[in-house]
């Protein structure tokens, strides 16, 4: 039996098919982007159409300024705004396990929930080294494995970080389970069909280059004829500035497994290099993603979409902090405070990967495969 | 707004016409003031509802497939006017046309090739990236950054008009009357199709029956002051360019999403259940604007264009859902025409329908036989449930009356062209475009007339400046 995780024809759902409706004999709109060139595809609109679209959409503001139809005009049309609540609830309709799916509607509780869990998690990960440890009060200089053992640190992250893999992997399906048409009783997987001229290809460079928000080869507007590339490239600076740490991780953890190279690591080391020029994307990209949301049409985007972003923003920005300061401070005797600190704010980051505005990322790509797939016919 | 100052061009209206001749006089160097009766966010006039205008060109561009001549738009000016037109105006707009995507990009505008939906115009039309009101979006940005002064919610009730010279005009802002005064005007303000009062003066109850497909805003305020005023009439004051459109759009600014395109996939029948013209004419971007007509002629203005499930698919999707129903029988009660006659009507036309290759890309063989009036094309048997009905409306989009001008777009008054009063857009479309319509050459005219009056405005203000210039050097 196949589960619908979008059973409820929620205002959002059915305000998207109203707009929809009225796009769809428009069509004024389909040169901007996919959304308009999906939804022609289409006659009508089922739930799960609506959240496809809503998770294509870019939320820049084209079809907004360009409408004949938006507010006050009787037919309401706003569909960047509509999307954007659509979205939210279609991260939580697809949330593991159901019962986190209110995450999404308080996201500054939950964090801060996971930033005391974290916290608690690595103050007690310390302490297991504190009894009976003389050396604890006196670390060596930059010996991270003196204040938490090496492999309480990998058994604690290994948890944490396949619990969300398992979440984010689960909620992925339900996703794309969810925007399948349902007349194919099993979608094909998105991922199936690698290359760079398959479908999963073509769709990986539409997001590794924001393709969508410059899809006109200008960038689109964020504001009525503004024109600004900001948006785009402090989203490039955060998501690199992850990869990049990621990579940094990644290597030393084969440094550590493979060769047995224990860290610290030099300044000069491939660990640090990628680590420290990740970490500085990820102290700019959220930054200015926070300052362009400030100054952003509220028309735009819908209140539930925009009070993810900034505690979102806030722990990326808050995690590149504690570790860019642990690297530069890891001689220092207060190396174990920061260590546990930043530790905290990793953990906090990777518990809230699954119910928070990460899973926009995963959702998206899901939706511009589908594009693809659907272009290709 | 600012204190009492005099402008060098004042430009009445704000749609496209009007920020063409309120650009091309400021990027001459003028002061202009627009004066726009609508609110911001609903400016632009009817332009907001556009999405093309038509431009010859001699080779394919960008944006333009293959080549449209200047002949060739000249012969199809000529065809669909019937020669109600001007034909020295018609080609100035014609040749004119060529460089309007090369001067609107300069402005910001951004322009598209068609896509898939309107394939049949990529080769005669210019689409704007996002419509109109994109285009209006990138008009207007422009015009701000020139410092061109514009005032919204600008109602202009009185035009002082002295021996053929403009003055100065009234104008309601905010509930307060100002005078506004400048030294040349630009009347670019549209018809008067959102005037119930005056469609009723003409249809009479039946105009209580029509939806105005565009802004509320065209009341032709200004085109009556200036025809009060002696400006010479042109085009038939009784025309408006009327579409058969959903009868369940809002009074004004449906636009494009009330159109129907499904009545030449089934019959269309009044009130009583009877049909009263071919359904199957001809293509049906091609009848749209009859059909408008020959609804206004039904009693209360109504008509249902009726099809079954073998048309689903073949038309642009509407935005209001159809009247649906199992049986011709169960349509007519939901539609509240006598069952009797729709089933009769219906059975009529199934017996007349003669076999033939049904094609909607070609004017194909399907017709029906013996019938009054017959259907000629596309003819098929209204047989497969679900039965669907949309009901059709009288859709006003434009008037024809105007004042006529010159090729320099002045004003014609009864003594003679007027020496600082120039006109572009609708409110002078009725020099080229006497009856009839072909997709996008309103816009055409607007681009190119309002150039050319924002220009000329200008230039009679500067040669005069430079005139008493001289004259004081010469004292």
């Amino acid at each position: 039996m196949r589960a619908d995780p979008l059973p409820v024809l929620t205002d959002a759902t059915v305000k998207s098919q109203h707009e929809m409706t009225v796009c769809n004999s428009c069509r004024y709109c389909e040169a901007y982007c996919p959304v308009f060139q999906a939804m022609e595809e289409r006659l009508t609109f089922t739930s799960g159409d609506v959240a496809y679209l809503a998770n294509l959409c870019h939320n820049c503001g084209e079809c907004l300024y360009a409408c004949q139809y938006a507010p006050p005009h009787e037919f309401g049309i706003d569909v960047p705004k509509t999307f954007s609540a659509l979205r939210v609830e279609s991260y939580a309709a697809a949330a593991w396990p159901a019962f986190a799916a209110p995450a999404f509607r308080s996201p500054w509780t939950t964090t801060a929930v996971a930033l005391a869990a974290g916290a608690l998690a690595s103050a007690l990960a310390a302490r297991t080294l504190w009894v009976g440890d003389a050396r604890v009060a006196f670390p060596a200089a930059a010996d991270f494995y003196s204040v938490v053992p090496h492999d309480v640190m990998v058994t604690l992250f290994g948890i944490v970080g396949l619990f969300a893999v398992v979440a984010l992997g689960i909620g992925y399906r339900r996703f794309i389970r969810s925007i399948a048409d349902p007349n194919i009783a099993d979608p094909p997987s998105p991922l199936r069909g690698f290359g760079a001229a398959s479908p999963v290809g073509a769709a990986a460079r539409d997001a590794l280059t924001l393709k969508h928000l410059h899809a006109t080869g200008e960038d689109c507007v964020d504001a009525e004829e503004k024109r600004r590339p900001w948006r785009r490239w402090m989203h490039h600076c955060t998501f690199y500035g992850f990869l990049l740490c990621f990579a940094s991780t990644s290597v030393a953890a084969i440094y550590h497994v493979v060769f047995g190279w224990v860290a610290p690591y030099a300044y000069t080391s491939l660990p640090v290099v990628l680590g420290t020029v990740g970490g500085l994307g990820l102290l700019v990209g959220p930054a200015g993603l926070f300052l362009v949301d400030r100054r952003r049409d509220p028309a735009l985007t819908h209140s539930t979409q925009a009070s993810l972003d900034a505690p979102f923003l806030a722990m990326l920005f808050l995690t590149s902090l504690t570790g860019l300061l642990l690297l530069a401070l890891r001689e220092k005797t207060f190396m174990p405070s920061l260590l546990i600190g930043h530790l905290a704010f990793v953990l906090a980051f990777f518990v809230t990967l699954p119910y928070g505005k990460f899973v926009h990322g995963i959702y998206r790509a899901a939706a511009l495969v589908k594009f693809r797939r659907e272009s290709n016919h | 707004m600012a204190p009492p100052e005099v402008y060098e061009v004042a430009v009445l209206g704000g749609g496209n016409a009007a920020l063409c001749a309120a650009l091309a006089a400021s990027e001459r160097g003028a002061r202009v003031i627009v004066l726009e009766r609508a609110p911001r966010v609903f400016r632009g006039g009817n332009s907001r509802h556009t999405r093309n205008l038509r431009c010859m060109h001699t080779a394919p561009t960008d944006i333009l497939t293959e080549s449209y001549s200047e002949d060739e738009f000249m012969t199809d000016l000529l065809r669909v006017t019937g020669g109600a037109t001007n034909e020295t105006l018609a080609r100035i707009v014609v040749r004119a046309s060529a460089d309007a995507p090369g001067r609107m990009r300069r402005f910001g505008v951004r322009l598209q090739p068609s896509l898939r939906g309107t394939l049949h115009l990529g080769r005669t039309n210019a689409f704007f990236l996002g419509g109109g009101k994109a285009l209006m979006n990138s008009y207007y940005a422009a015009a701000e950054r020139r410092g061109v002064h514009v005032v919204y919610d600008a109602d202009v009730i009185g035009l002082q008009i002295h021996d053929g010279r403009f003055e100065s005009a009234t104008v309601r802002i905010n509930g307060r009357e100002q005078q506004v005064r400048a030294r040349s005007v630009v009347l670019a303000a549209g018809g008067f199709e959102s005037n119930l009062e005056w469609l009723k003066e003409i249809w009479g109850d039946a105009a209580d029956n029509f939806l105005i497909r565009g802004t509320p805003y065209n009341t032709g305020t200004v085109l009556k002051l200036m025809l009060d005023a002696g400006a010479e009439p042109v085009g038939d004051p009784t025309q408006c360019h009327a579409v058969a459109i959903d009868a369940r759009a809002p009074k004004f600014d449906g636009g494009i999403v009330t159109r129907l395109d499904c009545v030449s996939l089934g019959i269309v029948v009044n009130k009583h259940g009877d049909r009263f013209y071919d359904e199957g004419e001809d293509f049906w971007p091609k009848r749209y604007a009859i059909w408008g007509r020959l609804v206004a002629q039904q009693p209360d203005q109504i008509a249902y264009s009726i099809i079954d499930a073998k048309a689903v698919g073949r038309f642009m999707p509407s935005v209001f859902p159809p009247i649906a129903a199992a049986s011709i029988r169960e349509l007519a009660a939901l539609i509240h025409v006598p069952a009797g006659t729709l089933a009769a009507t219906v059975e009529r036309f199934n017996g007349a329908v003669r076999p033939g290759i049904f094609n909607h890309e070609a004017l194909d063989d399907c017709r029906t036989d013996g019938l009054v009036p017959n259907k000629t094309h596309w003819a098929q048997r209204l047989d497969t449930p679900p039965f669907w009905a949309y009901p059709l409306r009288p859709g006003i989009t434009f008037t024809y009356l105007g004042v006529k001008v010159d090729e320099r777009a002045r004003v014609a008054l009864r003594g003679g062209p007027a020496a600082n009063i120039f006109a572009a857009g609708e409110i002078m479309a009725g020099n080229i475009l006497g009856k009839g319509y072909v997709a996008g050459v309103g816009m055409t005219i607007g681009t190119v007339f309002g150039e050319i009056a924002g220009r000329e405005a200008w230039r009679g203000v500067s040669s005069d400046a430079s005139a008493s210039q001289t004259g004081h050097r010469a004292g």
